[in-house]
């Protein structure tokens, strides 16, 4: 889910004529001063982070005075809570609060509807009112067709002993939330508290909105950066994995970082997995042998071969990791020599020496192994491919085979890849190149490339060497699907003149940055 | 028997003509689904795999005939029109294979599902596969591939995770274990026929003699299905892994839900909730088969 800031919330309740207490942001203690100044009466500040409990952790404050804002912003604007860093504050006016109660809205996957809750008792858990206090909670589904009507609400309020002007109120405001999270799509927008003042006005006290990742795509005016659940903020490479997934649709690319600051040999796995109940049943195996994982990757869905790559070369870049593990369901639908390919590029160019086992069963094991095999004598690191009879646990076992020998090959780093004598080239659509050297492919015996093309776009000239037979502007909008062979097989099969350079923007910024901090 | 597919359903692909749809109709022709029609609006007139194709679904079924299923290779922001329409027009099982659906389509679909008495597996699925008979969506990537993982046998299978499926059912056909019907509940937060919506179609199944299921933490799906067990609406034995187990040692997978359901959807939650009831749940994955021979034994199979 994304997950929008408390003002943020706030700006769409305001939208929808929902009453939020005077204010604004503030990110620093000048600004909050100035707000506390033009609201002209005691403020609450309040630290702006995607956490629960910022009360007691001191996210919030009250401020008599314009200076007493400015104090407080200050101990907060930096201030970590629970991993994230406040670059924010909000600054608003006190409310003179009589009363509280709890207003969300949420989707109950079993009944396929959205839910909405009110309680007559708000500001703690709705979990916990509920449990304590179950006649002061009541819940109605809403039709998702005609919404939330207005009698609805009332007498969803009427059921915890609320009559009159105030049930009216709430009721209204009720239908107004839910129009907030039906027009944005939120998985939960939540009120709590939602409060009554001395004057009988109701106000949201707090707001939070989290935004169903998949709807994301068609509300660019949120201004989410990245449509993926974090309890912490991303880190700088999870920004880069993400920008690779947002940028190519083709299959999923799920990565988390799970460690960072640590050192060779202290245990640590890069773990690559291939579909969700997969990659967790594996990661099991890789646990169960005392390792810990330094990342969590997913590359399923059918992804291209650049996809894999990528992947590949982020969970590379994530520190001195003690082994390579891959492996997803075992038996997949997918053609695994995609996969297996996108690993052999990042390794060929990584000169891994990190012990490598991958498991990649399924549809064109055979195949996929092979591929992945001939790393070995290619590169510096043992490198085993296993097929679906293969268990998890044994491929574990395997890897910390490899990692307790140590065993490394004598294999030189390759020398840098010479300027083609007679370049042929085209883009492809996530923007990466693909070169052949024409000069060496008239040496190649068996132009492998043009067999193995996924899609069966490239042909032989005149010269018998092998060229697009489709336009470069259809390769590039998606018809060369990035599948690697005429670089990967050319150079394990073939001639070894072709080359496809896939741009990871920001990952050799971030690795120059590791070197030089 | 086997439960929501089978030679005799005629079957439409909509999308037919995308990469996917294209690769994805290849297979299932070639297992033998009885794939009758496609649908590709603009593109009606022309041919995949010799199945013909339509503009609309309605066209489709007034000139292919009554269409059973209609299975869904369409981008994620245009599924709920495509599934509107084939509902609209009588089908009364879908298949949304695509990932990233929007919830709130999903809903959407799931209303009028409701109102129409149509169902629908997915979003996010690799389909259904019943061994030797026919296949929806994508399960096994070739014919070829899944004749040789899938035989016919008395086990039904229901797993959360895709590719898990396929593997649930191979590693059990190694051990001689076939299956009735193999089906891909999908991987999202709402999907259309969860656990315990599968688990009500098996104990119909008069071949469906177990069930295997694959769990994982978040949402209430496998503490539903222990409900089941123990208002014996489910009958048949159950031998189930949960995954996600690592997600209590710090890692963060879980999803949201627990609002509604008051702190279930842990591994743990799931665990015992099962167990509680007479299900078996493995430790470790591969143990599925053994566990499932067990228990199959013990029916005199």
């Amino acid at each position: 889910m994304a997950r929008l800031h408390e003002h943020q919330g706030k700006a769409l309740l305001r939208q929808f004529k929902v009453a939020v207490p005077r204010g604004g942001v503030a990110t620093t203690p000048d600004e909050a001063q100035a707000l506390a100044e033009e609201i002209g009466a005691p403020v609450m500040v309040k630290a702006q982070a995607w956490v629960t409990g910022r009360a007691s952790m001191g996210g919030i404050k009250k401020a008599a005075t314009p200076a007493e804002a400015a104090t407080a912003a200050k101990a907060m604007l930096g201030m970590k809570v629970k991993g994230f860093t406040v670059e924010q504050v909000l600054v608003e006016e006190q409310l003179d609060i009589a009363r509280e109660f709890y207003a969300g809205i949420i989707v109950d996957d079993r009944e396929q509807a959205p839910l909405v809750m009110f309680s007559s008792v708000g500001g703690t858990g709705i979990e916990e009112i509920a449990a304590a206090n179950p006649g002061q909670v009541a819940s109605t589904h809403v039709d998702i067709e005609s919404g939330l009507q207005d009698y609805q609400a009332r007498n969803l309020v009427r059921r915890t002993g609320i009559d009159g002007r105030l049930q009216r109120d709430l009721g209204g405001l009720l239908v107004q939330l839910y129009n907030v999270a039906r027009t944005y799509e939120t998985r939960a927008a939540e009120i709590n508290p939602l409060v009554e003042t001395a004057d009988g006005k109701l106000y949201a006290a707090d707001c939070r909105v989290t935004v169903d990742d998949y709807a994301v795509f068609r509300h660019k005016d949120l201004g989410i950066e990245i449509a993926r659940e974090y309890d912490r903020p991303p880190t700088a490479l999870e920004k880069i994995a993400y920008a690779v997934e947002a940028n190519d649709y083709r299959g999923t690319f799920y990565f988390i970082q799970m460690a960072s600051d640590f050192e060779q040999g202290e245990g640590y796995v890069g773990f690559h997995g291939a579909g969700g109940g997969g990659s967790m049943m594996s990661m099991d195996a890789v646990l169960r042998q005392g390792y810990k994982l330094a990342t969590f990757v997913d590359t399923s869905g059918n992804p291209p071969a650049s996809k894999v790559y990528r992947a590949a070369r982020i969970v590379l870049s994530v520190g001195p990791i003690d082994g390579y593990f891959g492996s997803g369901s075992g038996v997949a639908s997918q053609e695994q020599f995609h996969s297996a390919r996108g690993l052999v590029k990042a390794f060929l160019e990584e000169h891994l020496s990190i012990p490598v086992v991958i498991r990649l069963g399924g549809n064109s094991e055979d195949k996929a192994v092979d591929i992945l095999q001939q790393l070995n004598g290619r590169i510096p690191a043992p490198v085993e491919g296993y097929k679906k009879d293969d268990s998890p646990d044994f491929c574990a076992e395997r890897l910390d085979a490899l990692i307790e020998a140590g065993q490394l090959r004598d294999v030189p780093p390759p020398p840098p890849r010479p300027e083609p004598q007679k370049p042929y080239t085209f883009e492809t659509v996530t923007g990466g190149t693909i070169t052949y050297d024409h000069a060496i492919c008239a040496t190649c015996k068996n132009k492998i490339c043009v067999q193995e093309c996924a899609r069966q776009i490239l042909s032989l000239n005149d010269e018998g060497l092998p060229e697009l037979n489709i336009t470069p502007e259809e390769a590039k909008k998606g018809r060369c699907v990035e599948c690697l062979a005429c670089e990967v097989d050319c150079l394990l099969y073939g001639a070894g003149g072709g080359h496809v350079h896939l741009p990871i923007p920001g990952l050799d910024e971030h690795r120059a940055s590791l070197q030089n901090p | 028997m086997s439960i929501l597919i089978d030679r005799t359903k005629r079957v439409l692909v909509q999308g037919i003509t995308g990469r996917e749809g294209m690769t994805r109709t290849k297979l299932m022709v070639g297992y033998g689904t009885n794939v009758v029609a496609g649908v590709t609006p603009g593109r009606g007139g022309q041919e995949v795999e010799g199945i013909p194709v339509f503009d609309t679904v309605e066209g489709a079924w007034e000139k292919a005939g009554p269409l059973d299923v209609s299975v869904l290779f369409i981008p994620a922001p245009l599924v709920r029109s495509a599934a509107l329409e084939a509902i609209d027009a009588g089908v009364k099982l879908l298949v949304i294979v695509p990932d990233r659906v929007p919830i709130y389509d999903v809903l959407s679909i799931a209303k009028r599902a409701k109102e129409t008495g149509a169902k629908f597996v997915g979003p996010n699925t690799l389909g259904v596969l019943s061994p030797d008979k026919a296949v929806l969506g994508m399960m096994g990537g070739q014919a070829a591939s899944a004749r040789s993982w899938f035989f016919q046998g008395p086990v039904g299978i229901s797993s959360r995770s895709g590719g898990i499926t396929s593997s649930m059912a191979y590693y059990l056909a190694r051990e001689g274990i076939g299956a009735t019907t193999l089906v891909h509940v999908g991987g999202d937060v709402v999907v259309g026929l969860p656990h315990p919506e599968v688990m009500h179609l098996f104990e119909q199944d008069p071949d469906t003699k177990a069930v295997v299921m694959f769990g994982e933490i978040g949402t209430s799906q496998e503490e539903r299905v222990a409900d089941l067990i123990e208002a014996g609406e489910f009958t048949k034995p159950l031998v189930a892994y949960i995954g996600g187990k690592a997600a209590k040692s710090g890692t963060r997978f879980s999803h949201a839900g627990a609002i509604v359901e008051g702190g279930r959807g842990t591994y743990e939650g799931k665990v015992e909730r099962l167990r509680e009831v007479g299900a078996t749940v493995v430790e470790s994955f591969m143990d599925l088969p053994r566990a499932t021979k067990e228990v199959l034994a013990s029916l005199g199979l």
